[in-house]
């Protein structure tokens, strides 16, 4: 099914074992779906949304395929009032002027360029200065462009992301449209404070990623801690499950774990007792309240 | 396979989700990519293209497990006489794959007494081997054979599975299991048993198990019913509706569960949305000193005038609520609502009644979690007066009475219940005086439009002096209510 979209070139991924093994190599532990999704948007040519609660390696994954892919990382971080001069691309417009003054300046002696020229002159691509957006269509090397939370913009200014989304094409009107030469991997991040378009999404795979399982969350941990032991690292996955099935505010994320995990290696704890727990689990926890409900609950400490 | 995708998506459609032509196509294309005898790859495909929230994900699940069951299970089509020599097979393959442990005895176990001729004793002796060495594989024979054990399936029968998978569990007596599995844990335990944060984890562990052994059952008995009846028919009685479509007075337990994981994502998303409408969307007055301030950069000119923050005002909200059973949840659900976005309100009091009447905002004065406050109400709560039973008009009586005259020009009064008012005087001039000292009166019924005024129901006697009567059925329309509100 092709929709004159620009060749997408060769897939990225042989196979979905392919892309498994590959963001175990630059340190990214994908489960199924994660890999999964991953190897579908490559084969599909489709931006990935993906969402779920924060720190749970969203913005990792971006960064984790763009390494393994080797690709240049272009990220656009949402915020509230971001706009399309900052997201896709604005008219440099000191240099305009100047150009302008200094055609000006050329009349004195001899005669210089005509308004039509002028104007062809100043809208050309040397005036126009690419935002993220715009930059990761232009690219000539493969890259790999990073919307981060997504969901911070105003609904209005999701509209500027359909296009490139859904066409990989940028629309200037001075200029006309600036496809791309090759197909970026698109990924967009939500913390799922709203509710996104149906447009955005109808355009996207949708990616869920949600707190990992007891034994990937385990491996996460062994891999991204040097030097911490095979039991502590099991306790500390176990320990940070249970905390998860309390009604928290905020229930721990990944990488408050690892943060736990790295401080309890630096103290030297090799098993963790209750007291132990108790010392460190402001590490882990965010709210006073969570952090008295996990001692009474976990901990038996009142 | 692409007749099949087409009756998925259909039922994912029946199921309220909603899934658009592009998306179809794209679940399509992405199935070719997908090997076919991977199915968990198909699953995550399926979900990638279709699902656009984590909140329908239960409805696919569901759908997915009815749709792609016979294909996707063992292939085994699960006669009593075939279980034994199975199970042989599935233990072997499992041996080669998993890690080691106690599997070879679990093995010889069943390879022994596999099929029909396994007594009681001990399928539970297996299961309680497979919950202790975690193994999936030996789960899944014991689930099997549970389910032919005591499930007693009766082909034909238009039931979603739900009973034979009680009838299941019920004898298998998964608590005693849990019980049973905690002892050991102590016994095995070095020097003087488990510590509490030890034996904690360890208990977390084992019903993590369970539950999986739980989700083995269940899928065995929605495989078998799929194979009796064919997809299509089941997937009618097992449809689970969207969390935000489940009818809240009448919800099931597990519902009311969903439910609640659901209130709080939906009442931050709500909070966000209302902020954010206050501060967009309005000016302020010209704030005449920015202006000036600015205009210096353009020579005195004011080009670019400056506007004050605009500060509008919030309304107070009076809640009263009738917290008798039959409304019960959907009194719990409005009040959390309306306290999770208390920031947008200047003052919120909530009153509880049966056929007496408290005041409960003090439960929710600095508590963070305002279902910590709502589960407080129901024990602490002073709402009885005579019988127990819902009396609108002596509950509104005595409201009007005690804190009549606080209801000013800038509240608004939000009434919740179904007016079923077991005959008794209705008491309506109550909110005939409310409406005339408040901004807004509104009634929030959680009955279905067309049973009101039905029976012992008078709200019509009510909405003739309120300005809106609305049915609140669904966390979608109480959502959609609440965020006009503020």
């Amino acid at each position: 099914m092709n929709l004159g979209l620009p060749d997408s070139g060769p897939p990225r991924f042989e196979s979905l074992d392919a892309v498994r093994g590959g963001l175990a190599q630059v340190g990214y532990l994908a489960d199924d779906s994660i890999s999964g999704v991953v190897y579908l948007a490559d084969r599909l040519s489709k931006p990935v949304l993906v969402e779920g609660p924060a720190g749970t390696g969203k913005t990792q994954l971006a960064k984790s395929v763009a390494e393994l892919t080797g690709a240049r990382l272009i990220r656009l971080q949402c915020y509230e009032g971001l706009d399309e001069s900052k997201a896709l691309y604005e008219w440099n417009y000191r240099k305009q002027l100047l150009r302008i003054q200094a055609g000006e300046h050329g009349k004195q002696e001899q005669e210089g360029p005509s308004w039509a020229e002028l104007e062809e002159d100043i809208f050309s691509e040397d005036f126009l200065l690419a935002r993220p957006l715009l930059e990761a269509i232009r690219a000539t090397d493969p890259v790999v462009l990073l919307v981060d939370e997504v969901d911070r913009v105003e609904l209005e200014t999701e509209a500027l992301l359909l296009e490139i989304l859904s066409e990989y094409q940028v629309s200037i009107p001075e200029l006309g449209t600036v496809r791309a030469t090759q197909l970026p991997m698109v990924f967009l991040t939500s913390n799922n404070t709203r509710e996104l378009s149906e447009a955005l999404k109808r355009r996207c795979l949708y990616l869920h990623v949600d707190y990992p399982d007891l034994d990937r969350e385990r491996e996460i941990v062994r891999s991204r801690v040097p030097g911490i032991s095979e039991e502590l690292a099991d306790q500390v996955a176990r320990i940070v499950r249970s905390l998860r099935t309390l009604e928290l505010r905020k229930a721990p994320s990944v990488s408050e774990t690892l943060d736990w995990a790295r401080t309890l290696v630096i103290l030297g704890v090799e098993t963790i007792d209750a007291a132990g727990a108790r010392d460190t689990l402001h590490v882990l926890l965010k709210y006073q309240g969570d952090i008295e409900r996990a001692a009474k609950e976990l901990l038996s400490v009142s | 396979m692409l007749d099949l995708l087409s009756g998925f998506v259909i039922e994912l459609r029946r199921a309220g989700l909603p899934v658009s032509l592009t998306e179809h196509l794209d679940a399509a294309e992405a199935v070719r990519h997908i090997p076919l005898e991977d199915r968990e790859g198909l699953k995550y495909a399926l979900a990638a293209t279709l699902v656009k929230s984590s909140s329908h994900w239960r409805a696919f699940e569901t759908a997915f497990e009815v749709f792609f069951a016979v294909r996707g299970g063992h292939g085994a089509s699960g006669d009593v006489g075939e279980v034994g020599d199975e199970s042989d097979e599935e233990a072997d393959g499992a041996a080669g794959t998993g890690e080691g442990g106690p599997r070879g005895q679990g093995r010889s176990q069943n390879g022994g007494g596999g099929g029909e001729g396994m007594t009681p004793e001990e399928l539970a002796e297996m299961l309680f081997k497979s919950l202790l060495s975690a193994d999936a594989a030996l789960m899944n024979v014991v689930a099997r054979n549970a389910v032919d054990r005591y499930a007693g399936m009766e082909p034909g029968r238009p039931v979603g599975g739900t009973y034979y998978l009680y009838r299941t569990l019920r004898n298998l007596d998964l608590d005693a299991v849990l019980a049973k599995l905690m002892s050991q844990a102590q016994v095995g335990a070095v020097g003087d048993g488990l510590t509490d944060l030890e034996e904690r984890l360890a208990a977390d562990e084992y019903k993590a198990r369970i539950d999986k052994f739980r989700r083995a059952v269940e899928t065995e008995i929605r495989r078998r019913l799929v194979e009796d009846r064919g997809a299509e028919a089941l997937a009618r009685s097992v449809r689970k509706p969207l969390p935000e479509d489940i009818d809240v007075m009448h919800a099931t337990r597990d519902e009311l569960a969903v439910l609640h994981r659901v209130l709080q994502p939906l009442s931050r998303k709500l909070a966000v949305r209302l902020a954010r409408k206050r501060r967009h969307g309005r000016k302020g007055p010209l704030d005449f000193r920015a202006t000036m301030r600015r205009s210096l950069s353009t020579g005195g000119v004011p080009i670019e005038p400056r506007y004050r923050h605009p500060r509008p005002a919030k309304p107070e909200i009076f809640v009263i609520a009738d917290i008798s059973g039959s409304v019960a949840s959907f009194a719990r659900f409005t009040l959390h609502l309306v306290y999770a976005i208390s920031s947008q309100f200047s003052k919120v009091r909530s009153f509880v009644f049966i056929d007496g009447i408290d005041e409960v905002t003090r439960f929710f004065e600095g508590v963070v979690d305002p279902a910590e406050a709502v589960a407080r109400i129901n024990l602490e709560a002073d709402v009885i007066w005579v019988d127990g039973h819902s009396d609108y008009g002596h509950a509104l009586g005595e409201f009007h009475r005690r804190w009549g005259d606080e209801v000013s020009s800038r509240s608004s009064v939000l009434l919740l219940g179904d007016a079923r008012n077991n005959y008794h005087a209705s008491g309506s001039w109550v909110v005939e005086d409310l409406q005339r000292k408040a901004r807004r009166v509104y009634w929030l019924n959680p009955e279905p439009r067309d049973y009101w005024g039905s029976g012992d129901s008078i709200v019509g006697e009510y909405a003739a002096h309120c300005d809106d009567v609305v049915e609140c059925r669904t966390l979608r329309q109480l959502e959609h209510f609440v965020g006009n509100l503020a």
